[in-house]
């Protein structure tokens, strides 16, 4: 119960101007460092979603999530810990396009690590990889040798295990009212 | 023939006239902002104008038969007497200002609703859409500024926004947890016409304001109180926001459980009612303090467990089982674990749990308060309400108003060492009427708060207790009161200190009094600059006289009470005590 650990935050919310401060807010007020934060449209038309990494005790994740749902805007808030969720982060990073001719190991590095050329041109080219932390991770540092002309890494992107049922919930609201 | 043809041009130009009105029902945003505010019943308002508001301004002028423009002398002054309209009429309270400061000189009064549950909409004008983000003159992000402490906001471009937003507002501040709402309105949005009409809002699919009650949780809770040999009730303003005072008092009756008050609580039980055993907390009563480390239940209804409740959580109610009556799912398990949670209206879960739980009495457990209540006579309020030094006690004057108001008035109160000696000594006799500022613990709350609370309880006798600093945070405010002629019994309590920092300074800072004393101005002067009926007494001998006379005034007047310098006020719980390591001195 008093261990740190890594917990992803799923928010179903409506799409306002204004609710991303609202929630983002809420861990300030508690000096809570948000690890990544992801938005974007979610599986119900309207509902957009939120996915928020932190790094805290259970207790203060629940305290999180009693927050966040308390705010009008907010549909539904859930927790969930790695072992609960599938999840994924994306990576793109630009190399110069004469390391892949000149280098040989490079073409090699890209084929073991199951990484895509997005785009290839004279000056330069660029790889996606999507994967775990580690993965994406393990790739910056096989490429880093070669000279990184930029590297960036998206936030997390998880899907849980369990059903979130934020489809019945709205159809329940229609119905009562 | 001819009749019938001219009633047939008639028919048809009645529906072109028809036609004409439907399409002159086309208003601007400005005149939809004061239809929707008699939409939703308001007939009062509090306010400043200011150059992005203008267009309302110009709209209140029109309609000020129907709706009433109360001018405050400063923003925060509009917030906190829309805060006590609220308390004391049980109403959403709503204030109005420009952009820029206007906006911002809002925001004390909004984060005190926020915290301590009181219902408001607050309207603020903002420049232009197309000037949105450029630094325009009295722009500023009041939205940015106001979500931490507001349970919603909103920003209106559209003129046609205006109906759904004002409605939305309204239920929002309104429904479950109350709170404040804040719509801010660029000045475009004010002049555009549109479309206008008008639906209440019935409900918000992402926001579900009252939990639905779990009747198991209220039959566990029946069977914990029913075997509890030593419960104790702590309630909090839940209880007069739920107007759930009868069922309350069924509940105690019944139950025959001891029951104490936190200080938003106050006034929802008589204060003579034989089980009503006082305050909890930082400066509550002895029994209750000391008697929540004793007893085997813990039943808390309406209330958050505020630090100034509790004192050092590790310590607090360990003993006992814990039953938490609350709305908002928030407070669970926040400060305390609970051992059963009941989440609903609490006059709902209430009128559940009243059959379900057995007729007691509890004699030798309320003994123990009634004891503990004698050491606290003998130690703190003989000294307090019967001194025997020369100067007078603040709890001298507290008895006074007490007797002239037969315990009958709405008392407002500010923060600091007058307030606790109020909440301590004044006498209720009806729920909503107590005001103060809790949570917040905002100094100047009191002055405007008294205005509004007066307006929202006409009849009533409205005494605000206040002490010179917080008087002094808000005292332009005398001008509205003047202005309004709203009868407000305004008495200042004053020590020439900044009291209760000056008491920490004494008991925790080996009386280093940095900055506490005041050099006070002549405020008998200063009501009288505002035309108001004003007097001072600092002997004993004048107080009865003097307090019988502001009550018997029907206009407003103003009372100095010169009081001791350096009194403290006891019990006192140090911060991260436990509540029964409360001192008596």
């Amino acid at each position: 119960m008093n261990k740190v650990k890594t917990y992803t935050i799923s928010i179903y919310s409506e799409n306002n101007v204004g609710l991303l401060n609202r929630i983002s807010s809420i861990f300030l007020k508690r000096h809570i460092n948000i690890e990544s934060l992801t938005t974007s449209q979610s599986e119900i038309d309207d509902v957009f979603r939120f996915i928020i990494v932190v790094k805290v005790v259970e207790e203060n994740v629940k305290k999180l999530i009693q927050q966040i749902e308390k705010q009008v805007d907010v549909i539904k808030a859930f927790y969930h810990t790695d072992e609960e969720t599938i999840f994924q982060e994306t990576a793109l990073y630009k190399v110069k396009s004469s390391a892949l001719f000149e280098e040989r190991h490079i073409q090699n590095i890209i084929k073991e690590s199951h990484a895509n050329i997005v785009t290839v041109s004279p000056e330069f080219f660029v790889i996606e990889k999507t994967g775990f932390r580690n993965e994406t991770d393990r790739l910056q540092q096989d490429l880093a040798p070669f000279g990184l002309l930029q590297f960036v890494r998206s936030g997390r992107i998880s899907v849980t295990k369990s059903k979130m049922g934020i489809s019945d919930l709205l159809s329940k609201f229609k119905k009562d009212n | 023939m001819l009749p019938i043809a001219s009633l047939e041009m008639k028919t048809r130009d009645q529906i072109a006239l028809q036609e004409a009105e439907s399409k002159s029902m086309k208003i601007t945003g400005a005149e939809a902002v004061i239809r929707c505010l008699l939409a939703e019943g308001v007939d009062l308002i509090y306010g400043y104008p200011g150059g992005a508001i203008m267009p309302v301004y110009d709209e209140l002028y029109k309609f000020q038969d129907q709706l009433l423009h109360v001018l405050t002398r400063h923003e925060q002054g509009a917030t906190h007497a829309a805060q006590g309209y609220a308390r004391t009429s049980g109403k959403v309270g709503v204030a109005i200002a420009t952009s820029g400061p206007g906006a911002t000189n809002l925001v004390t009064g909004i984060a005190d609703a926020q915290i301590d549950s009181t219902p408001m909409v607050c309207i603020t004008g903002q420049v232009a859409s197309h000037l949105l983000g450029s630094d325009a003159f009295q722009e500023t992000d009041i939205i940015g500024l106001s979500t931490p402490v507001t349970k919603w906001n909103y920003q209106i471009t559209k003129a046609s926004e205006i109906p759904e937003i004002f409605a939305k507002a309204f239920y929002v501040a309104k429904s479950g947890r109350p709170g404040p709402v804040l719509i801010d309105i660029t000045k475009d949005a004010q002049f555009d016409s549109f479309d206008f009409s008008y639906k209440k809002c019935l409900g918000v699919r992402s926001y579900n304001p009252v939990p639905t009650l779990d009747n198991n949780a209220v039959n566990e809770a029946a069977e914990l109180i029913n075997k509890a040999k030593k419960p104790f009730i702590v309630w909090g303003q839940g209880v007069i926001l739920g107007k759930a005072e009868e069922e309350f008092k069924d509940f105690v009756e019944k139950s025959g459980i001891p029951a104490a008050w936190t200080i938003l609580g106050l006034s929802a039980l008589p204060t003579s009612h034989p089980l009503n055993v006082g305050m909890v907390g930082m400066h509550g009563n002895y029994g209750p303090n000391i008697l929540t480390n004793e007893c085997d239940l813990l039943i808390a209804i309406g209330m958050r467990f505020d630090d100034r409740v509790t004192g050092d959580l590790n310590t607090y109610a360990k003993q006992a089982k814990i039953i938490h009556f609350e709305i908002d799912p928030a407070e669970v398990n926040k400060n305390v674990n609970a051992d059963i949670t009941i989440l609903a209206d609490c006059k709902e879960s209430l009128t559940s749990l009243i059959p379900l739980v057995e007729q007691k009495t509890h004699k030798k457990w309320i003994q123990r308060f009634d004891d503990l209540m004698k050491i606290e006579v003998k130690e703190v309020i003989d000294k307090d309400l019967r001194p025997n030094k020369e100067g007078l006690s603040m709890g001298e004057a507290i008895v006074s108003i007490n007797k002239h108001t037969q315990g009958d008035a709405v008392i407002v109160t500010d923060v600091g060492q007058h307030q606790m000696v109020t909440c301590r000594y004044a006498e209720f006799v009806r729920s909503k009427s107590n005001v103060t500022s809790g949570g917040l613990g905002t100094m100047g709350f009191a002055l405007p708060a008294a205005l509004g609370a007066k307006m929202g309880a006409p009849q009533r006798e409205v005494v605000a207790v206040i002490g010179d600093g917080g008087y002094q945070m808000t005292i332009q405010e005398l001008g509205t009161i003047f202005q309004t002629q709203a009868a407000v019994k305004i008495v200042v309590l004053n020590n020439d200190f900044l009291g209760m920092v000056r008491q920490w300074q004494q008991l925790f800072f080996d009386k280093r009094y940095a900055s506490t004393e005041m050099v006070n101005p002549d405020f008998v002067t200063i009501a009288k600059g505002y035309f108001l009926d004003a007097k001072r007494v600092d002997k004993r001998k004048d107080l009865d006289a003097a307090v019988a006379e502001m009550i018997a005034s029907d206009k407003p007047y103003f009372l100095e009470v010169c009081v001791e310098k350096e009194d403290n006020v006891f019990p006192m719980i140090p911060t991260g005590a436990s509540v029964s390591d409360i001192r008596l001195k």
